[in-house]
């Protein structure tokens, strides 16, 4: 299938995190392929978002946090100490649960990882950087004429298009969404995964969701966690018509979780 | 006596809630239902019980003695210095008056003990009516099984009101008496020369009576008022203290919030709220006896004239003393702001202090400069530090290294002692402490302002 054809991007092997003494994830291997969209699903606490965390090593923020093992991105290693985090940030962007755009006006949301990143020289340069960020995300048509105004302003939809907006900015080549939709509506979530299928002919994406139907719509590969581990890895198509654990089968048809 | 009759009150109230409550409980017969818990019955009763004799007997003891002076002074209408009169008959009936004893106060003392004696019983007497009335009254509502619960509300509300009402009515008198007594003063002097005079020497006018001032001395006194002096000292001052509060302060507080681990910040952030524990003299004579002391050395061994009360020394004390106030506010302000702003900037590779320059101390920014406006009207607001330190001598000055006195030293030092209340010098209290006042006032109002601007723009 075309599955084998895709170039790896992300390969995580044997990675194990613990939250204090606590285990949050046991041995995972799980491979990401390149512009394609892999879902990650599981029932809530199940180390889905802990993994996610890990591919930009967001988890160096929690103190108590500890990760153990390896993550290759185009077969280089990131847990390395020294691997500059804001490099490896730079080239993967991120999406949370909840909008959360920054309390200033919707061009400088867009403008802080250009001005971070010193990516633009000019006002013009960042100008075109903020307009090309936006058409992107889906979303200058409807903030064309305000960008002054704070990005608190839009609705929620709006936000979390305009936080995708942001992760765009830096041009990055890895997309981590944390359940995206989980605080839309039903029209936001439908502009947002339309976002995504047009996003992925550019950008790997992983998303976590909680919606199975969101999993089967967007996603090309999906992995399902429970208790910390990875119980399933496959094709969405296979994990949803005809899985091969008895775990991933009760989990899809609602029996748990 | 008073004791044992609020005592009394206070049984009667406590033992009606008991039976109130089991008078409910009788109700609850056959298909009767109560409207609400027995114990709300009993609170009802108790309450009804308790505050009206409350009132009764607190606004009687409040006028009794006042009624009585009327009464008694009525009765001697030729008698100079009523006052003394009535002091001399008072201490003449409790026995232990040693001076002439005149008919009058023979017979007011006479008067006296027939009106004490009337007036105590009549206070028992409408005490215990109004117990009674009010008793049978909410018996009987009890008896018809009435909403408790909505009633008790009804009463607990008009309580909480009455509270707030005594709140905002002891502002609005203490605001009419600095009003009364500065319109006085203004009436005297010129509020032109108050306001904008840069010279301020009011032992010049000092205890005379408003009404016998000559020409010749009201022009002296024209400029010995001018309270310009007083406001430059106060604003430098608390300039000179913020300066030493707000970096330190805020610095502080980013510290604790962004970078201090859970243990240091457990143990730091009270060992600085120590600070605004101490009392304010302590830092007074700190600042007197060792900070002054040590810049005027440290000046003179830089060939400067430093004196040993100067601006410097009571504006630095006063900021270290400030502080915690900005510290403390500014940590929890930064600390509620939401973690997924910072994950968002980290995200997208920011570093730690990029993050807290760009997105943290923004958020916060309301909060932030709400805290240092608190501190400000703190500043303000000091007395013991700048008694101590600052120096008495109204120099209007910008050098940090001379004395220089603020509106609040001036008031203390005003007010300290024996005063006759009519003169320009003590009624001049009361203009500054207005001027202060409505000073403070605009400083809040702009506060507000600036803090719903930022709000508007940041949430």
């Amino acid at each position: 299938m075309e599955l084998e054809n895709k170039k790896i991007k992300i390969q995580a092997k044997n990675l194990n995190v613990y939250y204090g003494a606590k285990q949050a994830l046991f041995n995972i291997n799980l491979e990401i392929n390149q512009k394609e969209v892999t879902a990650l699903i599981g029932p809530s606490g199940c180390g889905k978002s802990t993994f996610i965390r890990c591919i930009n090593r967001m988890n160096d923020v929690i103190d108590i946090c500890k990760v153990d093992g390896s993550i290759e991105i185009d077969g280089s290693e990131i847990n390395d100490k020294k691997v500059d985090v804001v490099m490896l940030r730079e080239k993967i962007g991120m999406v949370f649960q909840k909008p959360n755009p920054f309390p200033k006006s919707i061009y400088d949301n867009i403008a802080y990882g250009p001005i971070i990143h010193g990516l633009a020289e000019e006002k013009n340069q960042m100008d075109n950087i903020v307009e090309t960020s936006l058409k992107k995300a889906a979303l200058w048509d409807e903030v064309k004429d305000r960008l002054d105004e704070p990005g608190t302003s839009l609705s929620g939809g709006q936000q979390q298009r305009l936080c995708i907006a942001r992760a765009l900015s830096v041009s990055p080549e890895v997309i981590l969404m944390d359940e995206p939709c989980s605080a839309l509506d039903p029209i936001a979530t439908a502009k947002i995964e339309e976002l995504i299928d047009e996003l992925k002919k550019s950008y790997t994406i992983v998303i976590v969701t909680h919606s199975m139907a969101q999993a089967v719509r967007v996603s090309q590969k999906t992995g399902f966690f429970h208790m910390g581990k990875i119980i399933e890895v496959d094709s969405t198509d296979k994990i949803f018509k005809n899985p091969s654990n008895k775990m991933t089968q009760d989990y899809i048809t609602g029996r748990f979780g | 006596m008073n004791l044992l009759l609020l005592a009394i009150i206070l049984a009667f109230s406590l033992s009606s809630y008991f039976f109130g409550r089991s008078e409910a409980r009788k109700l609850v017969t056959g298909n009767i239902k109560l409207n609400a818990l027995p114990a709300y019955y009993g609170y009802f009763l108790a309450l009804w019980c308790g505050l009206p004799a409350l009132i009764i007997f607190g606004g009687w003891s409040l006028f009794e003695s006042t009624i009585i002076k009327t009464l008694i002074l009525s009765d001697f209408s030729n008698i100079q210095s009523r006052d003394l009169f009535y002091e001399r008959t008072l201490s003449f009936f409790n026995g232990n008056f040693s001076g002439e004893i005149t008919n009058e106060i023979k017979v007011a003392s006479e008067r006296y003990a027939y009106l004490n004696n009337l007036a105590h019983n009549s206070k028992i007497a409408l005490v215990a009516s109004a117990i009674i009335a009010s008793v049978v009254f909410a018996y009987k509502k009890i008896k018809n099984n009435n909403k408790a619960r909505d009633d008790v509300e009804k009463i607990l509300k008009i309580l909480l009101f009455t509270s707030s009402l005594v709140a905002i009515l002891t502002t609005l008198g203490i605001i009419a008496s600095l009003l009364f007594e500065s319109i006085k003063f203004f009436s005297t002097i010129n509020i032109i020369d108050f306001l904008f005079g840069t010279s301020w020497s009011p032992q010049r006018a000092f205890v005379r009576d408003a009404s016998t001032i000559t020409p010749e001395e009201f022009l002296e006194l024209k400029d010995a008022f001018g309270s310009v002096p007083l406001f430059a000292g106060t604003a430098f001052i608390a300039l000179i203290a913020m300066c030493v509060a707000v970096p330190i302060g805020l610095f502080a507080g980013i510290y604790l919030a962004e970078y201090a681990s859970t243990s240091v910040r457990k143990y730091s952030k009270p060992i600085i709220e120590i600070l605004a524990g101490i009392p304010t003299v302590v830092y007074g004579f700190f600042a007197a006896l060792t900070v002054g002391p040590f810049f005027r050395s440290l000046g003179e061994s830089l060939g400067l004239t430093v004196s040993s009360e100067s601006a410097l020394a009571a504006g630095l004390i006063m900021g270290i003393m400030i502080i915690p106030y900005i510290s403390s506010l500014s940590d929890d302000i930064i600390n509620s702001v939401p973690q997924s702003l910072r994950e968002g900037s980290y995200a997208i590779g920011a570093t730690k202090s990029e993050t807290i320059k760009k997105v943290v101390i923004p958020a916060a920014l309301p909060g932030i400069i709400g805290s240092i406006l608190l501190a400000v009207s703190r500043a303000i607001g000091e007395t013991m530090i700048v008694v101590m330190a600052a120096g008495l001598a109204a120099n209007l000055t910008i050098n940090p290294l001379e004395s220089t006195t603020t509106i609040t030293t001036q008031i203390v030092m005003i007010l300290v002692g024996d005063q006759e209340f009519d003169s320009p010098k003590t009624q001049a209290a009361f203009a500054l402490g207005l001027t202060l006042f409505i000073a403070t006032l605009f400083l809040n109002y702009i506060a507000l302002r600036v803090v719903k601007k930022y709000r508007e723009k940041y949430d």
